[in-house]
């Protein structure tokens, strides 16, 4: 198929859904989508267009938390990038875990390092931060400030 | 028959890197197996939002270092896709030969150590021999054994000299035969196909579902590689193949890897006789606002980077994704069923880079021992031993 088909497609499937449609270069295309609507959606991509997940990011914006689910088509080479914006107080959303297992680690890795809640999901421990490190601080928000006093320092001379 | 849980690391000779591995087993048998990474976790995610987009080149290509090209290769291609704009051509041949002199050297590394873990000492000795001889070509070219410190957004920083080529081509051609000596030797030896044959298979549908990626993918039949399916710099102006198996076991990979470092020879044979004269580096001032992803074909597999920016000299956010991270949770799939002294060696067939990702320990409770790397090791090369005494009865 090629990619205008798709992206056509995707976008009359899901025309209540898409907020945002960016086609920035033929090998990327941004789509901004509800958050509710994040397990149709990757439910779609997984199985009609056999789509590979690469990762996901979340990230801090001013106003907002917004996670970006990306995945790759390999037949026709286009990078797509869904994106949800969250609220900043309590940011939460419906795990892609029971569909994707490669998304287990990510969504633990998001969890500990922004606070996301994700529903559903499995087997939410820590993955890479220490087990001592203390509850509700999360080291990716803007807002982070060195907590540990006696930490070691190394400023350099 | 009660379930005994034996632990393997954080800190012990088995893996180069700490990383913490419970495997619950029942006799000989494993039953399950528990990862816990995180032990070298350097929050470089956090420090690229307070360097510019130039200075965090040093710091991510420290994040591993045998495969130190990917991340910085992955990286700028990133920070040009922001704009987007494409480098001039000879910077693209440039980063393609340091690119896959990498994959050479960093295939050589896990062959020998997959050797010694089999207890085919041997075979570790001859690849980091001829390893020796790739490193000096980085230090021809780049100026230093690891770091080459080549990239930068933009083009890369320094040129190759036409002079240093001939010497470089002919150090190519010195390794290609002890390459092919070390594949035969390998296909050829009964008790390699013992220990190897499947052991540790990965189905294509488990390499599917949890995104396995590299040679790990493509020894069980997933035709996947970034430098085909979305090829970047040189990779689609010169003639290759990909290399896919069968199987998924652990003698697919071995194979899988031994055979792809042929191909890259090949690659830098073909960059380097059709270099062409140029520019090497677009000086871009400014980065716009704007997101970008980059990715690579790192030896272990796809590395993708993601960079948002806002205009000022610093990125916003910057993600760092290695392929590693992908690969790991397939031990679940591969490692269950296996006996324990195959663990080492299906332990060590995806290459596992933690300081791309993060390690492991074998706890026996039922008979009150703790096996550390070492026991391990040394069981692994016992049951050799044994297969060796079997075939040559």
């Amino acid at each position: 198929m090629i990619r205008e088909e798709v992206l056509r497609q995707v976008q009359e499937r899901f025309k209540d859904d898409i907020i945002d449609f960016f086609d920035k270069t033929p090998k990327r295309v941004f789509i901004e989508i509800k958050p509710e609507s994040i397990t149709e959606v990757v439910q779609y991509i997984l199985k009609e267009r056999a789509a590979r997940f690469n990762i996901a990011t979340a990230l801090d914006a001013r106003y907002h938390t917004e996670i970006i689910y990306h995945f790759t088509i390999e037949d026709i080479n286009l990078l797509i990038s869904f994106r949800v914006k969250l609220d900043k107080k309590k940011p939460k959303i419906d795990s892609i875990t029971p569909i994707l297992e490669g998304a287990n680690w990510i969504e633990r890795e998001m969890n500990e390092m922004l606070g996301i809640e994700f529903v559903g999901h499995p087997d939410m421990r820590r993955l890479l931060l220490a087990d001592d490190w203390p509850e509700g601080i999360y080291p990716l928000r803007c807002d982070y400030k060195e907590w540990d006093e006696k930490a070691i320092r190394d400023r350099g001379i | 028959m009660s379930k005994t849980i034996v632990p393997i690391g954080p800190y012990h000779p088995l893996q180069e890197e700490p990383e913490f591995f419970t495997l619950t087993v029942e006799g000989e048998k494993v039953v399950d197996i528990d990862v816990r990474i995180g032990y070298n976790h350097r929050g470089i995610e956090k420090l690229s939002e307070r360097k510019s987009f130039d200075q965090s080149t040093f710091v991510i290509e420290r994040i591993c270092g045998i495969c130190s090209t990917s991340h910085p290769f992955a990286y700028t291609q990133a920070v040009e896709d922001v704009i987007p704009v494409e480098v001039p051509e000879r910077a693209q041949y440039i980063r393609t030969v340091i690119g896959e002199a990498e994959r050479i050297h960093s295939h050589l590394l896990w062959l020998g150590l997959a050797g010694h873990f089999l207890g085919y000492n041997t075979v570790y000795m001859w690849a980091w021999k001829i390893r020796e001889e790739v490193l000096d070509i980085m230090e021809i070219l780049s100026g230093n054994r690891n770091n080459y410190a080549m990239f930068k957004p933009g083009g890369v920083r320094r040129d190759f000299r036409s002079e240093d080529i001939p010497l470089v081509l002919k150090k190519l051609d010195s390794i290609v035969p002890t390459l092919e000596m070390l594949l035969k030797a390998v296909t050829d030896d009964p008790v390699f196909h013992a220990r190897t044959k499947g052991v540790g298979i990965l189905t294509k549908q488990a390499a599917i579902d949890f995104c396995a990626l590299g040679p790990t993918s493509r020894a069980s039949g997933v035709e996947r590689d970034v430098r085909k399916d979305a090829p970047y710099a040189a990779y689609d102006k010169v003639d290759w193949k990909m290399i896919t198996t069968q199987n998924g076991d652990v003698f697919d990979k071995v194979v899988v890897r031994i055979l792809e470092k042929l191909e890259s020879v090949k690659i830098i044979k073909q960059c380097l006789n059709h270099l062409p004269e140029g520019e090497i580096d677009l000086n871009i001032a400014d980065i716009p606002p704007g997101e970008g992803i980059g990715v690579h074909e790192a030896p272990r597999g796809e590395t993708f980077h993601y960079v948002r920016s806002d205009g000022t000299n610093r990125p916003v956010r910057h993600k760092v994704r290695a392929p590693t991270f992908m690969n790991l949770p397939t031990y679940k799939a591969t490692v269950v069923g296996e006996r324990i002294a195959d663990a080492t060696i299906i332990l060590a067939a995806i290459d596992p880079c933690y300081c791309c990702t993060e390690r492991m320990s074998v706890r026996d409770t039922h008979r009150k021992k703790l096996y550390n790397g070492e026991d391990l090791i040394r069981l692994s090369q016992e049951r050799t031993e044994k297969l060796r005494g079997k075939y040559q009865k």
